[in-house]
């Protein structure tokens, strides 16, 4: 679909809006914040020799999204998925090869400057800033790029310091913050321009338990106290996507697998039966026959051998089922540890749509850090 | 796109805070990232050690030799001049035309593209704190090497010498934010880039010595580095012995200065859309690699 109706809004600005979710009346859909329209992106990856055809690595491809204003949006998928290009595509980075991406309405290819007045980004493990700064200096040069008075920027920062309990270290050189305490400032930065849409991406990259909370915290509270605002968020964190997204898209290679909120996501596992299972070590690779896949009623299984067991993950179309898996786990000289059955998380729902572990690193055939 | 209906439409959201656009937030960008350069050089003062007294040791070979050989008495002070300057060539070679790489690497090159202030904006700020913080040097090296040496100067116009410096650096820093742009975009070679023009440059610059004894032909090639002719001219403004070791009139290399400064401002300027363009097409250039 890439029917879209154009408006001028009173700031002067020309704003976009597709026909099908202009509520049938014409009229500019103000609270859709993000839409993308078959957006695809390809990688032309060069080798060392400058002759050689460029390998092509499709990164993004069909992306239909709508998010709509005040939504906490999340994105979850493994290494090399296409959340980060995606991210970078729609905060005016990166262009896409095909399809369109209207952020408050705006063209990502051609409003460039009226997007990045309206946005902004923070990534986890972010090391920007200059160590010799302090961190209110640091904070002030970034509010001043947005085109924040000195005086406002100022206040901004203090309130903002004291919210996040980074107050007393005001003066303290960035160089000598630690992570967490840095992610913070970061969080700050990302929020001190008073955006209207903030992506997120991956934030609570390598923050300790106590920091990855509190950023949490702080956007959470964020959304509350200005609920016209939205945040795009992007995890492999299964618990982040859970605890924090209204709604969620599962991505993987380049593809959106489900979008529905995680509740209604873990809904769709809800007839299956699920179990987690210890067992004696598995030992040498089995033929295709002899895998648990192999047993009629299984939809899905992950096997993760340990130093002196093996865990499976199963997902059984019922409990039945289960048995026979025992039975064949026997035959294979297999005996039970310990076995629990429970309700379906949203890794179940990433395995069940994907066939593999969230933490199963695919970045190889999907582009590497470009995903 | 299919149809057009251009109405006034009003976006309904909480306060917003207000923030400037056009000429206000290209100024505020200026300021904001000069600053780091300007408070940077009183957070550090081992500077004053290394770039004060490393250079006079280079200016007082050049002296001893100069003494030794029985030169004229003001190529002590084309020496001491020419040790100055090295402050400005190091810092636009080493905080201008690599910054925008080490910025890169960084991760704030990212957030200074997608932040509404300009990219010149940011290459501007990065040159009038470079200017600060060198110009700071050089006065420090200036001075110390004038009284250790007994430098005598013979200033006619203050304003002409004035004008001479602000031109040499306008065309200078002008250069500088142009190689930033090569520089990001030639990536890990950046680094060899900058080692390969440091001392070359002192060479055909004429640092330590008058221009015009390299020849004709290769001070030309050489004025196109506006060092080689804002020195030549400062030179010949300071002291009295000239215009007999000046290599061109003051007035023409004024000239030269004036459309060095343009040509190399509009380059940066164009580079930096097409770094841009490149980077949002391509997928590099811009984003730290994570």
């Amino acid at each position: 679909m890439s029917v879209t109706q154009q408006f001028r809004i009173e700031d002067g600005t020309d704003r976009y809006t597709a026909s099908s979710s202009s509520n049938g009346r014409g009229e500019l859909d103000v609270d859709l914040a993000i839409q993308t329209f078959d957006l695809g992106r390809i990688y032309k990856i060069r080798g060392p020799k400058r002759k050689e055809d460029p390998k092509t690595i499709v990164a993004l491809e069909g992306v239909n999204l709508e998010i709509r204003r005040g939504e906490l949006f999340g994105l979850l998928g493994p290494n090399g998925a296409g959340k980060t290009t995606l991210i970078k595509i729609l905060s005016t980075l990166l262009l896409p090869t095909s399809g369109r991406a209207l952020v408050n309405g705006l063209d990502v290819a051609t409003q460039v400057k009226e997007i990045r007045r309206e946005i902004s980004m923070i990534s986890g493990g972010e090391t920007s800033g200059y160590g010799l700064l302090t961190v209110e200096e640091n904070l002030w040069m970034f509010a001043r790029f947005y085109g924040l008075e000195s005086r406002v920027a100022r206040q901004r920062i203090e309130e903002m310091l004291k919210i996040v309990g980074l107050w007393d270290r005001r003066r303290m050189k960035i160089s000598d913050l630690s992570t967490g305490l840095r992610q913070k400032m970061n969080f700050i930065r990302g929020f001190i321009s008073d955006p209207t849409i903030v992506f997120l991406d991956e934030p609570t990259l390598g923050l300790d338990v106590q920091a990855a909370r509190d950023v949490r915290a702080f956007v959470q509270q964020w959304l509350i106290d200005h609920p016209d605002r939205t945040v795009l968020l992007t995890t492999h964190y299964m618990a982040e996507a859970d605890e924090m997204c209204d709604r969620l898209a599962i991505i993987d290679q380049g593809r959106l697998l489900a979008l529905d909120t995680p509740e209604n996501l873990k809904r769709r596992l809800q007839r299956e039966a699920i179990f987690n299972l210890q067992v004696q070590p598995l030992g040498k690779r089995p033929s295709r026959d002899e895998m648990i896949e192999a047993v009629p009623g299984v939809r899905q299984v992950t096997v993760t051998e340990r130093d002196d067991h093996t865990d499976l993950q199963l997902i059984l179309e019922a409990e039945e089922v289960l048995s026979n898996v025992l039975m064949h786990l026997q035959k294979r000289g297999s005996s039970l540890l310990s076995l629990e059955k429970r309700e379906p998380t949203l890794e179940d729902v990433f395995i069940d749509l994907v066939g593999r572990r969230l933490d199963e690193d695919t970045s190889q055939r999907n582009g590497g850090d470009n995903g | 796109m299919a149809e057009s209906m251009l109405t006034d439409v009003a976006i309904r959201s909480t306060p917003r805070v207000e923030k400037a656009r056009g000429f206000r937030l290209f100024w505020a960008t200026v300021w904001a990232r000069a600053y780091p350069r300007i408070v940077g050089a009183t957070r550090e003062m081992s500077w004053l050690f290394f770039e004060t007294l490393l250079p006079l040791l280079s200016v007082a070979a050049y002296v001893f030799v100069y003494k030794a050989i029985g030169a004229p008495e003001d190529y002590i002070g084309f020496v001491v001049v020419g040790g100055a300057m090295t402050a400005f060539w190091l810092n636009v070679l080493w905080s201008m035309a690599s910054q925008l790489y080490w910025d890169k690497d960084q991760g704030n090159l990212e957030l200074y593209v997608l932040s509404p202030g300009p990219l010149t904006a940011i290459l501007l700020g990065m040159a009038v704190g470079g200017l600060v913080m060198a110009g700071v040097r050089a006065v420090a090296i200036l001075v110390v090497a004038s009284l250790v040496f007994k430098v005598t100067y013979a200033v006619g116009s203050i304003p002409l010498l004035l004008l001479t410096f602000l031109l040499t650096m306008s065309a200078l820093y002008g250069m500088g934010m142009m190689f930033a742009s090569i520089f990001l975009a030639s990536g890990r070679e950046a680094w060899h880039l900058a080692n390969l023009l440091q001392e070359p440059i002192y060479l055909v610059s004429g640092f330590y010595f008058p221009v015009k004894a390299l020849g004709f032909w290769v001070a030309t090639a050489a004025s196109i580095i506006p060092l080689t002719v804002g020195l030549d001219a400062m030179r010949q403004l300071l002291f009295t012995s000239d215009p007999t070791l000046g290599f061109l009139s003051v007035e023409v290399e004024l000239g030269i200065l004036v459309v060095l400064t343009v040509v190399f401002i509009s380059a940066a300027y164009f580079l930096l859309a097409k770094l841009e363009e490149i980077g949002r097409r391509e997928g590099r250039l811009i984003e730290r690699r994570r």
